[in-house]
């Protein structure tokens, strides 16, 4: 999985988060999201895509590796 | 075209204040976009079309051809929808620049570093709750006072500035004021945030008003810097202390939902994401369309057309779940919904007012397990025609 951040359309709602702390984090300033791991292990897709589908600004763009949605 | 027929897109069903009224489900399965007449107390009737699916409000509510602000007029008096400053006049790139100046506040880190000062209030006001006895209201009480003493935190009101705050605050909030009594309210309000930009401009205190000033007081007005203060005043104060109402007395009715809020700890998160859900206290989000487009195959909206977004029951939409959206069930793993909007215009402060609800609700029903409505046979006195849903009364006894 490849995830990529189009950072000026983040609003800070702080949705990736809380539903991946793993891989998404806030900048301190102005809370825009910060892509902490772009290439997440298996065991964190399944919170990486909630991410996606919670995140109000469509700003994270998850591509899957092989072709496989 | 048939004729708009009239529809009070935020109506509820009859006798059942949570649920939305028929009209909504039956429009929400047709094909054709519809087009109804909106009542408005604020702009009159108009015409709109009517967004009641999960997945149109998802659209419609990040579409940048949809705008905000279509209350906004200059040339209206100064009020506190009607004023610099206030995020819900602005769009595109003015709004994202007034946003990014706020969101540092409200970011996961900041809010969870909040949840200390957020205890301390709760746990006065259940203090409150029980020295004023038997018969308390608990929209008076509880449920108002919280999120108000958050957002004094915020702004940095003083001590002794409180009960005037909190008695404008009221005041403004007060749907049975004349219009005359809530201008000149607004102008009180205005003096005393200006005073308090001044202070902030004087030595910006370490909050969020603080750190506005501090970070961004070169590119603000002390116009702006007083919307941007009413607007948080006001958009932080009366959805939650809604929120809190309403969450009690569904849950009071509903008292299998209480207990598992009282005695799981683990459940509270999704609990409180499924009475968000469930009760959408901003009933309503209307919008303005700047050109012509599709919302979905085939349906142009014009240019100038207005929008309205029905939360509650685009919340409650069958196709966006295998489960039935009208059945309460705070165990239940959390239904995505948009009653914090969605797109750049969704709510700056949701995850303070999570914080507010998952720590004042388990507390609550955790220091009155007895808690119960005074008079059981007694309708809940439910505000159900206000743009925002809430409580008017909510007398307990425990």
């Amino acid at each position: 999985m490849q995830v990529e951040i189009d950072e000026p359309r983040c609003v800070a709602a702080g949705h990736c988060v809380v539903a991946a702390p793993e891989v998404f984090d806030q900048r301190d300033d102005d809370g825009v999201v910060v892509l902490l791991d772009a290439n997440p292990p298996d065991d964190e897709h399944e919170h990486v895509r909630e991410a996606a589908l919670l995140c109000p600004a469509a700003a994270i763009i998850v591509r899957d590796r092989g072709g496989a949605p | 075209m048939p004729e708009p027929k009239v529809l009070p897109i935020a109506a509820r069903a009859a006798g059942c204040p949570f649920d939305p009224a028929a009209g909504l489900y039956e429009i929400q399965k047709e094909d054709a976009l519809p087009r109804v007449k909106v009542p408005s107390p604020l702009l009159g009737e108009f015409d709109a079309v009517a967004i009641t699916r999960y997945e149109d409000a998802k659209s419609a509510l990040s579409d940048d051809r949809l705008q905000m602000g279509f209350v906004f007029d200059p040339d209206q008096p100064r009020t506190m929808l009607n004023q610099p400053g206030n995020l819900l006049n602005y769009n595109g790139a003015d709004h994202s620049r007034l946003r990014r100046m706020l969101t540092g506040t409200f970011t996961i880190k900041r809010v969870r570093s909040l949840r200390p000062m957020i205890e301390g209030i709760v746990e006065a006001r259940l203090a409150a709750l029980e020295e004023a006895g038997q018969g308390a209201d608990l929209v008076t009480v509880f449920s108002t006072p919280i999120p108000t003493q958050v957002i004094c935190e915020l702004l940095g009101v003083p001590y002794e500035d409180r009960d005037d705050f909190q008695r404008r605050a009221k005041v403004g909030l007060d749907v049975n004021t004349t219009f005359e009594e809530q201008i000149q309210n607004l102008k009180d309000m205005d003096a005393y945030m200006s005073t308090l930009v001044a202070a902030h401009r004087e030595e910006p205190g370490d909050n969020l008003l603080g750190g506005v000033v501090r970070d961004f007081g070169a590119e603000l007005s002390d116009d702006e810097l007083v919307g941007i203060g009413n607007m948080l005043l006001i958009a932080g104060h009366e959805t939650t202390a809604s929120m809190l109402s309403a969450s009690a007395a569904l849950l009071l009715e509903n008292p299998d939902q209480l207990a598992i809020m009282r005695d799981e700890p683990e459940a509270v998160d999704g609990a409180i994401e499924e009475l968000l859900r469930y009760i959408a206290p901003a009933t309503i989000m209307p919008r303005q369309a700047a050109e012509d487009f599709c919302l979905r195959d085939g349906e142009v909206i014009k240019q100038g057309e207005r929008v309205v977004v029905s939360i509650l029951v685009a919340n409650r939409d069958p196709n966006s779940s295998d489960r039935d959206l009208d059945v309460l069930d705070v165990r239940r793993p959390p239904q995505p919904h948009v009653t914090f909007g969605y797109g750049a215009h969704q709510c700056l402060g949701q995850q303070l007012a999570r914080m507010e609800l998952r720590v004042a609700l388990p507390a609550l029903f955790n220091r009155f397990p007895g808690l119960r409505l005074l008079d059981q046979d007694q309708k809940i006195d439910y505000r159900t025609t206000a743009l925002v849903f809430g409580v008017n009364k909510l007398p307990v006894a425990w």
